[in-house]
């Protein structure tokens, strides 16, 4: 029986080499018509940039994984435009231009990514507002920017790596606003120092911006956005308390990322709360595997970690399926996959402590603030049903609050706001956040269609 | 280890349950409800929400009727609707043996006095155009409706709490006992004596009549259920249909709600999930029904664990063991209807000593082994959902 890998990003395409180096034909699936992720993801046939407008200084890694993932073709069954919306023992049950199949797998290595995390403000759900990797797959993949007049909003190296991106593309990069102050970003340079092409990187972004004369303001606090029918302006108190605001017809927001590991929840590997990343993270050893038979984990999905590290990570995985198959393993690869690994455990934690998500900016957003755009529910319903005075019981978690308020219950499942939600209720409750605990993963993991019979 | 001393145990925070601990919280008696999970977690806060009385087992249609009447009063019993409408039930034959079927429980219906109007081929087409060509008829119930399973639950125990009722979550009961004069429960590092132990513990009721001697065969009930997007409104009755293969509705807020078939579930951890095979079968099944949703999404996809029993109508009423232990679970599937009743039901066994509703059928003993030989082949088709 096959090895199935979903996600054919930086840790499924280097996954999917070990395997088939070692001669076997792992089953590749993504949901994107070709590989790279959403990292690498690959232009849309007919468009002709080059790899370094592209991926800027990610251009050679950028190309290496899409080398060698062409290289693989022959080797591995390939499944693009695939999404794999539930997983059950031993199987995994795709959908792919509306043809429902159930793919049976030994082992799986899910590689399934992040999306940005969100923190909703008065006004996110105008249109002309986006994610920050939204930003960027729109430039990187279509070559479209999403305004002319761009503010880029939140924390993490992504808010200034798009920024930078944009202002290169041509568009008007109105400003970029931090709401992690200096100090704290400073208190880390030394673990930061470890990383040091990837802080190289960041300083140099900043220093771009700058030279074009964009505002980068750190420590702010958004207070909305606003508009008739469209995003027309964004306001934020800088770290002083003054108010400023700006004429923008497009912004572009995000905390850093959460892992996608819907997958993950639903083949049952339990979860714990990191409170380096502030992210619900499924459980796994060194090696990728969890406590569920056949299930390894690898890349951002299993926990935030970046494209090299999600290279490396898919790799580890890899053996440690050859392993449980009992084929043969080659030592020194693992050993310096190991090592490459637990090198970049440090930076990662520095990184995620430079740039902390503001739980305190969820926690206190205003009643009439709509924390689930799916369902329209403002955090003053969320707060409502956790009120000892409300009509029900009150909610003692997160899952409880979705029951009576429908909070994370629409289109994206709580993908979205599920984080911002958690944070509400947390303080509301006055508990630590992962004591709310999280949503419970429900198939699909994402919508699929109603299928006629012959279809299914 | 501490001991708290009330007049009723209730095991079971589920509509039964919590409706039994305001009923007797308003009567000025003493109780504590002990839910291992959460109030209304599983079958009845999981359900379809159908709040349906056409097709019900005749035994259970006296309970209907009387249970629609408190659907009716909710507001001022729990200070919420819990989003139940009256949209009519709708139920369809596809075929001339299904429309028999529906002719032939008209007089059902007729007998408990609950109204059902037949509809046939050309007007159900002409009054509901968004039909699918295979329906040939259908029988429609305009009492009925559905609401919110989530609300249900949840609103009662917090009425019964604000009647008195001492409600306790994540309450697992272990070595039930009764000593001759009282009944004796322990739940983590707490003891509760009472002199009346109220059975409402779902699938898991079972397990509890059988630490009393009582043997109830019951099996874990899984149903399938999914949910879409959003849609312009226009399915306005809940739809049913002979067999009970597949149900579906449409609530105000454009969702589509549709199930049918079984998931699966671990009881003991327990654990519910729904299956891709089912789930591929009812969206054709639904799609019979209703063309048009042809290549709708959907968002998520359910099921929760109710106790089916073989003739699949519930127990309810006295233990023929022990006396003031009363049993109401095993509802295969009819619970979140009857819920709000059942609460009447048990307060009046327990301080009235009768109720006004036939029990007979519902009998725990009914089970006995020539019972079950005679059940072979007879299991009714009245609706396996709510």
């Amino acid at each position: 029986m096959s090895v199935v890998i979903v996600g054919a990003g930086p840790a499924g395409t280097r996954a999917a080499e070990v395997l088939a180096g070692a001669g076997l034909r792992p089953i590749v699936i993504d949901e994107a018509p070709d590989s790279g992720g959403r990292i690498y993801q690959r232009q849309p046939a007919g468009f002709h940039r080059t790899a370094r407008d592209l991926y800027g200084f990610e251009a050679a890694k950028a190309q290496a994984v899409h080398d060698v993932f062409d290289h693989l073709r022959p080797s591995i069954d390939f499944r693009p435009r695939t999404l794999a919306w539930n997983l059950r023992s031993g199987v995994i049950d795709t959908i792919c231009d509306g043809k429902a199949s159930a793919v049976p797998f030994e082992q799986t290595i899910l590689c399934t990514g992040a999306m940005d995390r969100v923190i909703p403000l008065p006004g996110w759900t105008l249109p002309g507002v986006f994610t920050l990797g939204g930003s960027q797959i729109s430039l990187k993949a279509q070559g479209c920017a999403i305004g002319a007049r761009v503010a880029f909003l939140g924390t993490g190296p992504l808010l200034y790596l798009v920024a930078y991106q944009y202002a290169r593309a041509g568009a008007q990069v109105v400003a970029v606003l931090d709401t992690t102050p200096f100090a704290t970003k400073a208190r880390q340079a030394f673990g930061l120092m470890r990383g040091r092409a990837t802080f190289a990187k960041g300083l140099y972004y900043i220093a771009r911006l700058r030279a074009h004369g964009i505002p980068i303001a750190e420590g702010v606090t958004p207070l909305m956005i606003a508009g008739s029918g469209r995003v027309e302006s964004l306001s934020w108190h800088d770290a002083r308390g003054a108010r400023h605001e700006a004429a923008v017809d497009a912004v572009a927001l995000g905390w850093g990322l959460k892992p996608e590991a819907q997958l993950a929840d639903l083949a049952g590997v339990p979860f714990d709360f990191d409170s380096v990343q502030h992210n619900w993270v499924p459980r796994q050893d060194a090696t990728g595997r969890t406590s569920v038979e056949g299930v390894f984990l690898a890349g951002d999905g299993s926990g935030i970690r970046g494209a090299d590290l999600a290279e490396a990570a898919g790799a580890r995985a890899a053996w440690a399926v050859l392993a449980a198959r009992g084929l043969a393993v080659d030592t020194h690869a693992v050993a310096r996959l190991d090592a490459t690994l637990a090198a970049g455990a440090t930076f990662r934690a520095a990184l995620e402590r430079a740039f902390p998500f503001p739980a305190k900016l969820a926690a206190d957003m205003a009643d009439d603030t709509i924390l689930c755009r799916c369902e329209a529910i403002t955090a003053g319903e969320v707060r409502a049903a956790a009120n000892e005075a409300s009509a029900t019981l009150p909610p003692p978690e997160v899952n409880r609050a979705k029951a009576l308020t429908r909070v994370g219950m629409g289109r994206c499942q709580g993908r979205v706001c599920g984080a911002a939600a958690a944070e509400v209720l947390a303080s509301m409750l006055s508990c630590p956040v992962e004591q709310v605990g999280r949503l419970r993963g429900q198939p699909p993991v994402k919508p699929i269609p109603i299928l006629p019979a012959e279809a299914a | 280890m501490s001991a708290t001393r009330t007049d009723v145990l209730v095991v079971g925070g589920g509509g039964a349950g919590c409706s039994t601990a305001l009923h007797l919280a308003s009567r000025g008696v003493r109780c504590i409800l002990l839910e291992r999970g959460q109030i209304g977690g599983q079958a009845s806060g999981v359900n379809y929400g159908g709040v349906r009385q056409q097709g019900r087992h005749a035994a259970e249609l006296p309970l209907a009727r009387r249970s629609r009447e408190i659907w009716a009063r909710l507001p001022e019993l729990v200070g919420t609707d819990c989003e139940f409408e009256v949209t009519g039930h709708l139920k369809l034959a596809r075929n001339e043996a299904e429309e028999a079927d529906l002719v032939a429980y008209l007089d059902v219906a007729k007998t408990n006095g609950l109204p059902l109007i037949m509809i046939g081929g050309n007007a159900i087409h002409q009054q509901y155009p968004w039909l699918g060509p295979d329906v040939a008829a259908g029988s429609f119930a305009p009492d009925d409706g559905a609401a919110n399973p989530r609300l249900l639950s949840p609103a009662l125990a917090r009425a019964a709490r604000d009647k008195g009722a001492d409600v306790r979550e994540f309450s697992p009961v272990s070595n039930l006992a009764h000593d001759g004069t009282e009944f004796i429960v322990q739940s983590g590092e707490h003891e509760f004596r009472a002199r009346y132990l109220v059975n409402t513990a779902g699938y898991w009721g079972a397990a509890i009549a059988k630490a009393f001697g009582e043997v109830v065969p019951i099996s874990p009930l899984n149903p399938n259920m999914l949910v879409t997007e959003p849609l312009p409104y226009f399915i306005t009755p809940n739809l049913g249909v002979v067999g009970g293969d597949v149900y579906l509705r449409q609530i105000r807020r454009g969702n589509v709600i549709f199930g049918g078939g079984r998931g699966e579930s671990d009881p003991d951890v327990p654990r519910s999930r729904p299956l891709p095979e089912p789930s591929y079968a009812v969206m054709a099944k639904a799609l019979q029904l209703v063309p048009q949703l042809a290549g709708v999404q959907v968002i998520r996809s359910w099921t929760g664990i109710d106790g089916e029993t073989p003739d699949d109508i519930p127990v309810i009423g006295p233990s023929r063991t022990t006396p003031g232990l009363f049993h109401a679970f095993g509802f295969s599937g009819h619970g979140f209807q009857l819920g709000p009743v059942i609460g009447a039901i048990m307060s009046e066994l327990i301080l009235d000593g009768r109720t006004d509703v036939p029990l007979e059928p519902f009998r725990i003993d009914r089970f006995a082994q020539d019972a079950l030989i005679n059940q072979q082949g007879q299991r009714h088709e009245a609706s396996r959902h709510a």
